[in-house]
């Protein structure tokens, strides 16, 4: 695949790791936003690769890792109705709620369906008139705008019995919240590429200013990772904080601007609770009230409340601090043991993006299960 | 220590569609349920079919559930599926697939015409493999009952005094043969699924590998593992194996073969060629010495063509399968955790 | 988060009114991705995201990054 293959290249590896080697001269902790970074990071051994002076961390940038049990267990609820079927993206299906996931909702009796866009709810909304299709909308900035879409075409074409359930997450808030905690251990971020293809990161500076730390705008293949990394430490070692771009070829300063109209129309800021974090304020995005009628909690009378949502802090699950960066997955008691993909206790267990999804998949330094 | 947590990490009371998935739930069902069971020293060689002898002659006797969806499919239907899958389970005992009886449960309502399709692509499929189908069985249920058509289909075969395959008999010198492209039924068939809809030129793999395997086995005389990576795909099979004869796996990311369409599928659905279903390869453990000898037997057959060594065997205290990288770093392989579902992430 | 892939424009269909769809080649596999909210044309290769396309990939840009890879090689 053109633009893809070449970033894999092991020459180019090779060469970045050289540049990195050669730049760095003091310990550094880099924290990755994206858990799809992340997901990249393990899978190719990047991390194993990088000179020893170099940690990264690990963020919390994975949607389904962060929507709260509370949005979980009310799409379970409503897919329990025998009228609706409920649909999502794959990654939805596992993430338990306080009870059990979707796909046991679906052993169960509910009808639940994995779709690979939202766009793709509205024609089954449409062959099923007598049904309530409803999508359980999660994502950062990146997956916000096709949700929208998807809503603008359903009232196009009229229908009424579609609708979604929101969990919706944006980057530079979270980022925020890291870098303001008193033990931030955080010296660089790698900014989310693919938010910032929608986004752009004119959002950044003021951020990279106020805490005068390097934000490198970063793709999502080996090369672009490590370029990402290399113009991070760079940066580190001259001592300046400001905001670079490293995946210029498809992330502009101003973004994709007419997705960015299309959000402020139909959305307004609002709290978010992330699982294994807690609150942060004007961290999430909610319907604007003219498109409430498709607001699946609305249409059920499910409404939940910000304060309603647990933050997990009573749990011995040390998920929240590693994805602030304050711990490594190494220092979970119950990683691999009682915490796996199939029963998972944290959120980052949960998607296969997940930091502690991402570790037992590929590295599993504690023993597997069966042996 | 005590778990304080609002997640519940209790296992499932009831079947989850994970557990028919061919990785982690299907073994545990085996091992927690089946084995505890029906546990006698034939079932517990763990293969792909059941060796045993009757009056000194050697057997070997299997079976298998095909449930499909689509029944219809690039490349094949539901009734090609039955007949090689069952005939290969055969072949990877060392056997030479003789007799097999088939099972029908059909869905009222089901087209006699698309029955007749079904039943006209078993017989050429076993006429081709050299099988005969010698009895059979038909059940029909209520409409919403069953999808369809299912199908069962077990077979017997015989096998020579000198065979001696198992999934415990990997040991350290043993290279790795994959018999051809990995992940192609598995991206058929999900290319055909409405909800994901996309087109590509692939067809599924499905094939009778007997007549290259019995070839083999006739040919090279210490074949220590053959196995088809159906359900769960090439790594969950691994797995299975490394988990029987107490060895490591290493395999090499740059030496598997997945074609250039089953990559980008991959890639855009976030799925991993490794835990994707084939239907029409092998793969063969033997000792490296003479795995130049069976490279060249393979490669003579169409199905085996682009037969390569993947990987090799090492002694190891802990079972795995290990993958080197494109970057030279290694990484653990695991076993299918449930169906691999589309992903965004 | 959000995986996304390059893919180059084989046809566009303009007949839904604000909902522009592409047939998009990724590497083989042909899928529908709508570029309402990209200025693309036929021959762009498109970032696509769970079948919407969120950037158009800058051919020059492209060549100047792999390019810049090589420069550092030399630096260093």
């Amino acid at each position: 695949m053109k633009h893809l293959y070449e970033y894999r290249n092991s020459e180019q590896v090779k060469r970045l790791i050289q540049a990195i080697d050669k730049v760095v001269l003091n310990p550094w902790n880099i924290m990755e936003i994206c858990g799809g970074q992340t997901h990249s990071i393990v899978r190719y051994g990047i991390d194993e690769m990088l000179p020893d002076k170099i940690t990264l961390l690990h963020g919390p940038g994975c949607p389904v890792c962060v929507t709260p049990i509370t949005v979980i267990d009310k799409a379970i609820e409503i897919a329990l109705k025998p009228y609706v079927i409920m649909t999502s993206f794959g990654d939805m299906m596992r993430v338990p709620g306080s009870q059990f996931d979707l796909l046991h909702a679906k052993a169960k009796g509910a009808d639940v369906r994995v779709l690979y866009s939202t766009l793709d709810a509205i024609d089954l909304a449409e062959k099923n008139p007598e049904r309530e299709v409803v999508f359980l909308a999660v994502g950062f900035e990146t997956t916000v705008p096709l949700h929208l879409t998807a809503i603008k075409e359903a009232k196009r074409r009229k229908l009424t019995n579609f609708s979604v359930i929101t969990s919706l997450f944006t980057v530079p808030a979270a980022i925020d919240a890291i870098l303001a905690e008193k033990d931030c251990k955080v010296d660089g971020f790698l900014a989310a590429g693919h938010v910032c293809a929608v986004m752009g990161y004119h959002e950044y500076h003021p951020l990279a200013e106020k805490f005068r730390k390097p934000i490198v705008v970063t793709g999502f293949e080996p090369v672009d990772l490590l370029y990402g990394i290399y113009q991070c430490i760079v940066q580190l070692e001259n001592k300046t904080g400001k905001v670079e771009n490293a995946y210029q070829r498809i992330v502009t300063e101003a973004g994709n601007l007419k997705m960015q109209e299309l959000m402020k129309e139909m959305l307004v800021p609002a709290d978010q609770a992330w699982r294994g974090i807690g609150k942060i304020d004007k961290s999430g995005l909610k319907l604007a009230d003219a498109f409430k009628d498709f607001d699946a909690l609305e249409k059920f009378g499910a409404s939940i409340h910000t304060q309603d949502i647990e933050t997990i802090t009573q749990t011995r699950c040390i998920a929240g601090d590693i994805m602030r960066g304050n711990k490594q997955v190494a220092d979970c008691p119950f990683f691999g043991v009682k915490c796996t993909p199939e029963y998972p206790i944290g959120a980052p267990m949960v998607s296969t993006e997940g930091v502690c999804a991402a570790y037992y998949s590929y590295t599993n330094f504690k023993e597997q299960a069966w042996s | 220590m005590e778990l304080n947590c609002p997640l519940p990490v209790t296992e499932a009371e009831y079947i989850l569609l994970g557990h028919g998935s061919g990785g982690r739930l299907t073994r545990k069902l085996i091992d927690e349920v089946f084995y505890p069971a029906f546990r006698n020293p034939i079932l517990e060689q763990d293969h792909d079919g059941g060796v045993f002898a009757v009056d000194k002659k050697r057997m070997a006797i299997t079976t298998d559930s095909y449930v499909v969806d689509p029944v219809f499919f690039p490349g094949g239907n539901i009734g090609d599926l039955a007949i090689n899958g069952t005939v290969n389970d055969l072949a990877c005992c060392g056997a030479k697939p003789l007799y097999l009886t088939v099972g029908f449960i059909l869905e009222e309502g089901f087209a006699i015409a698309d029955l007749k399709v079904i039943v006209n692509s078993m017989r050429k499929a076993a006429d081709k493999a050299g099988v005969f189908i010698v009895t059979g069985d038909t059940k029909v249920v209520e409409r919403g009952k069953c999808d369809k058509i299912f199908i069962n289909t077990s077979g017997v075969g015989v096998l020579d005094d000198d065979i001696n395959i198992s999934p415990a008999k990997a040991c350290a010198g043993d290279v790795v043969i994959c018999s051809g492209p990995i992940g192609v039924h598995g991206i058929t068939i999900l290319s055909t699924r409405e909800s994901l809809g996309f087109e590509t030129s692939l067809q599924s793999d499905t094939a009778a590998l007997n007549g290259m395997l019995n070839e083999l086995c006739g040919q090279i005389k210490d074949i220590h593992v053959l196995r088809d990576p159906t359900r769960g795909g090439v790594s969950s099979t691994l797995n299975e194996i490394a988990q029987t004869s107490h060895v490591e796996i290493e395999i090499e990311e740059a030496l598997l073969p997945v074609p250039e369409v089953v990559r980008s599928a991959s890639e855009l659905l976030g799925l991993d060629p490794l835990y994707i279903a084939n239907e029409g390869v092998v793969l063969v453990i033997l000792p490296s010495e003479v795995s130049e000898e069976a490279l060249k037997i393979m490669r003579s057959f169409p199905e085996g063509k682009q037969a390569v060594i993947i990987g090799t065997v090492k002694s190891s205290e802990r079972a795995s399968v290990k993958l080197k990288t494109l970057f030279g770093g290694r990484r653990i392989v695991t076993m299918l955790n449930g169906d691999q579902l589309p992903r965004i992430c | 988060m959000c995986l996304a892939i390059p893919g180059k424009i084989l046809r566009i269909d303009n007949s839904v009114p604000d909902l522009k769809m592409a047939k998009v080649d990724f590497g083989g596999m042909i899928k529908d991705v709508c570029i309402q909210w990209i200025d693309a044309n036929i021959g762009d290769y498109i970032l696509a995201h769970a079948g919407m396309a969120i950037s158009i990939v800058n051919e020059e840009y492209a060549k100047e990054t792999l390019a810049d890879f090589e420069k550092l090689a030399k630096f260093n």
